[in-house]
């Protein structure tokens, strides 16, 4: 055996022993208290509220979309059923809203309703496509998954419960300044409060206190993550109903077809 | 087909006739579907068609899946975005896809179980029982490189450590993983050889699969007494059996139904609930996860792998013993791999004459102990490595090799069986008789 192979695999050894000891932190979720906020989506029933989605569409285009994109999101699907549910017309005038860098012009023009919104890297901020799925709320009790199996994953809560989360302490470690937030798993965040309350002015007049809006962008990207929810539940719904029939039915022929059998042995 | 007595497939027709005496092909069908089946079976017989099923959905959603799916390290996590948005159905074939592989996991373990709860891997079954375990070999290696495939950031870090297991292997350890990985490190190599074998495997699975069914169809199935049918003549026969088309077929099916009403709700009101959310992150060589887990069906052998760890007096004796070349990374990969062999040749280590545990008590106490410790570990694998979480899978590691190492060979002796039934028809009509009196009192 040579040396080479042994320093590798105490290396592997060591850096694996260290990924299971930061694991007792992430596993527990320790100080961290994500609200279980009652979404219009949740449950086997719920479905998305279009007046929230679009409210929390003007949140993520006037204030999130500063330094997070969302690039694996068409634009067009602002127009999907089941969704944010705008005209086409809509779309395309809010396409325009955003420039992306098209390689065959070589330049940046106004995007179109088939673009993606646009990828953004400079800020460092992670692109939030996938956010409300990416993230659980909710964990244990002592690793069993319950909590999840009863409230779900969390995701949106999660979201919500993190930007209504800022205690208004901040501190500097070697240059960068944090915010703590108390849903923040070790409490201590790098993003500064992005939302106050009173933040946008939503169209359809509904309050924009600081719960509302953070709930309602939340909601926006449980959408912009599982963009066929409603189509999904919608399947669901029809091959459960679909089934426990087709359960019954077999119940029943499965019961006749073993009578004489059993009655001869009876 | 050797084996319990029927009547076989005469070819009726004038066409029949010329197939059968070219391609005796709707004979072999026949026999195959009207195998003559004990009457006595109970409901955990069903995984075995449970078990079909989920193969067929895999290979056809995969198939499908395939068509729209990139592997390439820096289109895979944006091309199944693509399936998940813009592919039609889509969606749900994902889902259908990704909960397809727990529900298998799920019939799969309970198929296990069953088999050692009634003996069905005792004589003369081995080669049923081997072959079953080379299948569950394939399908965890299967399920292994599929979660691979979607690029998150669980996908790269477990590919990474179980790879590493491979490194452990004293001497050709490091080429064995360079090999398996395409190169030094996970990278698009491993993702293109992993897309490949995640294609290839389920053929192989699908193969094994028949000569699983045709083992069995010769020594004929396994029944809950553990006694066998009785093949001194066709009429003795059919007193012990019914054939399996329409009976079992049909008893099947209508498990296979109960099951998706649960399966389908899952799929479609909590598809993400057995996945982790940080596979929705793409997968970044450079930030590792903060908690490496697996998917849950690898728990169990997961937490005996990291049962094993250097302060153990057991991996000390053969690290000192073997010089060092059995450390405690590469013991943690032999007992993990170990604990399967050891489920793999229960055939030899069970002593007892008594096929079922239904007439065996102390062996009933044992295998409930052994099916608490299996959650147990599942339970462990999940929960960090430090105490009590490290000492509990160690003693419950200790059960799981216990239980095949130690109290399967003594049990036989140790033991006394009470008594079987004398025949299959005898058991039946006992259980018949009581449920259709109860009532009339």
């Amino acid at each position: 055996m040579n040396i080479k192979f042994l320093n590798r695999s105490l290396l592997k050894f060591s850096a694996a022993c260290a990924l299971v000891a930061n694991s007792a932190f992430a596993a527990g979720g320790g100080d961290q208290y994500v609200k279980d906020f009652d979404f219009s989506f949740e449950g086997p029933l719920g479905s998305f509220d279009q007046n929230q989605l679009q409210r929390g569409l003007k949140v993520y285009t006037e204030i999130c979309s500063a330094c997070h994109g969302l690039k694996y999101v068409p634009i067009r699907t602002l127009a999907d059923e089941g969704g944010l549910g705008y005209s086409e017309e809509q779309v395309r005038a809010y396409a325009e809203n955003y420039e992306i860098f098209d390689a065959e012009l070589d330049d940046y023009r106004p995007a179109r309703p088939t673009d993606h919104f646009p990828e953004i890297v400079d800020a460092g901020a992670p692109d939030l496509s996938l956010m409300a799925k990416a993230r659980a709320g909710f964990h244990g009790p002592m690793g069993t998954g319950i909590n999840q199996f009863v409230k779900g994953m969390g995701g949106a809560e999660y979201i919500a419960s993190l930007l209504a989360g800022y205690t208004g302490e901040e501190k500097e470690e070697f240059g960068t300044v944090f915010y703590e937030n108390t849903a923040y798993p070790g409490r201590w965040i790098a993003m500064a409060p992005p939302l106050y309350g009173e933040d946008v002015d939503f169209d359809d007049g509904h309050s924009n206190e600081l719960k509302y809006e953070a709930m309602d962008v939340a909601a926006f990207l449980t959408w912009a993550a599982e963009p066929k929810m409603m189509a999904r539940k919608h399947v669901g719904f029809r091959a459960v109903l679909f089934l426990i029939l087709l359960s019954a039915l077999l119940y029943a022929t499965n019961k006749t077809l073993w009578a004489p059998i059993k009655k001869r042995a009876a | 087909m050797a084996g319990i007595p029927h009547d076989h497939y005469e070819p009726g027709s004038k066409g029949e006739k010329w197939l059968h005496s070219r391609l005796p092909i709707v004979g072999l069908l026949y026999d195959t579907i009207m195998l003559p089946t004990p009457k006595n079976l109970n409901w955990m017989w069903i995984w075995g068609a449970v078990l079909t099923f989920c193969l067929a959905l895999q290979i056809i959603t995969g198939i499908v899946l395939a068509m729209h799916y990139t592997p390439h390290v820096d289109e895979a996590f944006a091309s199944v975005e693509h399936i998940m948005r813009n592919v039609n159905g889509g969606h749900m074939l994902r889902y259908l896809h990704a909960n397809g592989a727990s529900l298998f996991f799920i019939a799969v373990y309970a198929h296990i179980f069953r088999g050692l709860y009634y003996g069905s891997y005792k004589a003369p079954r081995e080669v049923t029982w081997i072959i079953g375990m080379l299948i569950y070999l394939l399908m965890m290696a299967t399920a292994f490189m599929g979660y691979v495939l979607p690029w998150g950031q669980m996908s790269f870090w477990g590919a990474t450590v179980i790879t590493g297991l491979f490194g452990a292997i004293p001497f050709i350890g490091d080429a064995l993983q360079t090999l398996l990985l395409g190169g030094p490190a996970v990278d698009n190599a491993t993702l293109n050889r992993f897309f490949s074998l995640h294609y290839l495997f389920p053929f192989l699975i699908a193969g094994l699969v028949i000569v699983h069914i045709w083992a069995f169809h010769t020594t004929g199935n396994n029944n809950p007494t553990g006694v066998e049918v009785r093949r001194g003549s066709k009429e003795e026969a059919e007193k012990d059996t019914v054939p399996f088309w329409p009976y079992y077929i049909i008893k099947d099916v209508f498990a296979l139904s109960v099951i998706m009403v649960i399966f389908f709700a899952i799929v479609g009101f909590m598809p993400n609930y057995l996945g982790h959310p940080d596979n929705y992150i793409e997968a970044n060589p450079l930030a590792t996860p903060a908690h490496i887990v697996p998917e849950w069906y690898f728990l169990p052998f997961y937490a005996i792998l990291r049962a094993f760890t250097a302060d153990v007096w057991v991996v000390q004796i053969v690290s000192f013993l073997t010089g060092g070349i059995i450390d405690a990374k590469f013991f943690g990969v032999l007992a993990m791999f170990g604990a399967i062999l050891v489920m793999a040749v229960a055939p030899w280590l069970d002593t007892s004459s008594v096929r079922s545990a239904r007439y065996r008590p102390m062996l009933k106490l044992w295998f409930a102990i052994l099916v608490i410790d299996f959650f147990l570990l599942m339970w462990l694998g999940a929960m960090p490595a430090e105490e009590p979480y490290a000492s509990l899978s160690l003693i419950a590691s200790a059960y799981w090799f216990g239980y095949f190492l130690v109290i399967l060979p003594l049990l036989g002796v140790l033991e006394k069986p009470t008594v079987q039934p004398k025949t299959i028809e005898d058991d039946f009509n006992n259980k018949n008789a009581k449920s259709v009196e109860m009532p009339a009192e």
